[in-house]
């Protein structure tokens, strides 16, 4: 079923690459609990990334977790280019973290009703996990947006900038139509739909405003991906790739 | 055992502070420029009760809850978290500590509830129970 291989692919590349994103705060955090709220998500995030690949293993008989993780080249990678790109500024990784964990979270909302079981499983499982990013990005988001000239505007500026990246996280697949008739996934589109009706008005309360011209960033679905992808694959599987095949930890 | 003057002096900034107000005069602090304490009472299970964990600092209530979940829910069973400003505790001072003397004095046990013989009666209830 390549349909849902893709869909597996898609959703778990942008967890392992967004989860490890998000750990490189780890030690870097603005105050104590941040540090701690970006570590625990970021685990969260890989735990996400494992169970989508442990489906594939389970039941397209993949290779394993770990080296879908670590082994693939960076054009065999599916996820957006939102998640791979580098951190700048805490106000960047925190509009990332509102603009991705919307899409995550309703998107496997959708999945919970859906016609393959081990997603719908999946879906119900991490619900709450989920809920509780998505909390975290608003609080912040709307907190930063109202507070000091300085902290809008930064706000402001990483909004700009990401938004056509973010855009970019419902590039359609070659497998949209039979997703949506076999009741798997209803599809990249109403994704987009929803999560426009869902951040919409938490932007607004924040005092932000949506960019007007959009031009969606696409090509990591398809394995194209900015420069800053492969640097992060050497330094993921620079452990692994040290030891001889076969190593238990 | 004596008491160390109150004057000794002291390098331990926990105890000897710098006198602030008369090196640097008064100033008022802004919003956003000092963050705000907080109590943190944590809940394990619907019913019980929220029993106090420790304290956070955030600007504001929200982000004091989103902290004291980073601190106190991560680890420990946990259905709900309550936060309180820190300033809106009201105790009373150790000096009167001694208010609180003889609370469980032996001449006072007439308080305690365990002078009350109910077990019986429980225990004869549960039997019925089973019985039944």
């Amino acid at each position: 079923m390549e349909a849902i291989k893709n869909l597996l692919f898609r959703m778990a590349d942008d967890e392992l690459i967004y989860g490890h994103r998000m750990s490189e705060w780890t030690g870097m955090g603005p105050i104590m609990e941040e540090d701690i709220a970006f570590s625990s998500m970021a685990q969260d995030k890989i735990g996400h990334a494992l169970a989508n690949y442990s489906i594939l293993e389970k039941e397209f008989q993949t290779a394993n977790p770990d080296k879908l993780a670590f082994f693939r080249k960076e054009n065999e990678l599916m996820n957006c280019q939102l998640v791979e790109l580098s951190n700048h500024e805490y106000d960047f990784s925190l509009v990332r973290h509102f603009l991705f964990d919307h899409a995550d979270f309703i998107r496997y909302e959708m999945l919970s009703t859906s016609s393959f079981a081990p997603l719908a499983q999946l879906s119900k499982k991490i619900k709450g996990e989920l809920k509780y990013h998505v909390l975290h990005a608003d609080t912040w988001l709307t907190r930063l947006g109202n507070a000091t000239e300085e902290s809008h505007a930064r706000m402001q500026s990483a909004l700009n900038e990401l938004w056509n990246y973010a855009l970019g996280i419902f590039e359609p697949s070659d497998f949209e139509a039979e997703l949506i008739a076999e009741k798997i996934f209803d599809g990249e589109k109403v994704l987009q739909q929803k999560w426009m009706e869902k951040i919409s008005p938490i932007i607004e309360k924040a005092n932000l405003k949506i960019p007007s011209s959009s031009a969606p960033v696409y090509g990591g679905r398809k394995g194209y991906h900015t420069d800053q992808l492969q640097p992060l694959l050497t330094e993921m599987a620079e452990v692994i790739s040290s030891e001889a095949e076969g190593t238990e930890w | 055992m004596s008491k160390i003057p109150l004057n000794t002096p002291v390098l331990d900034p926990r105890i000897k502070r710098v006198d602030l107000e008369s090196t640097y005069g008064t100033t008022a602090i802004g919003e956003n420029e000092h963050w705000i304490s907080w109590e943190v009472f944590h809940q394990k299970k619907r019913g019980d009760q929220h029993v106090h964990v420790g304290i956070v600092h955030a600007p504001d209530a929200q982000l004091a809850l989103l902290f004291a979940k980073e601190q106190f829910g991560r680890r420990l069973a946990c259905v709900n978290l309550w936060v309180t400003k820190s300033s809106d505790i009201f105790s009373f001072s150790y000096d009167d500590e001694d208010i609180f003397d003889n609370a469980t004095a032996p001449e006072k046990q007439y308080r305690e509830a365990s002078g009350f013989r109910v077990m019986e009666k429980i225990n004869r209830y549960k039997k019925s129970k089973q019985k039944a």
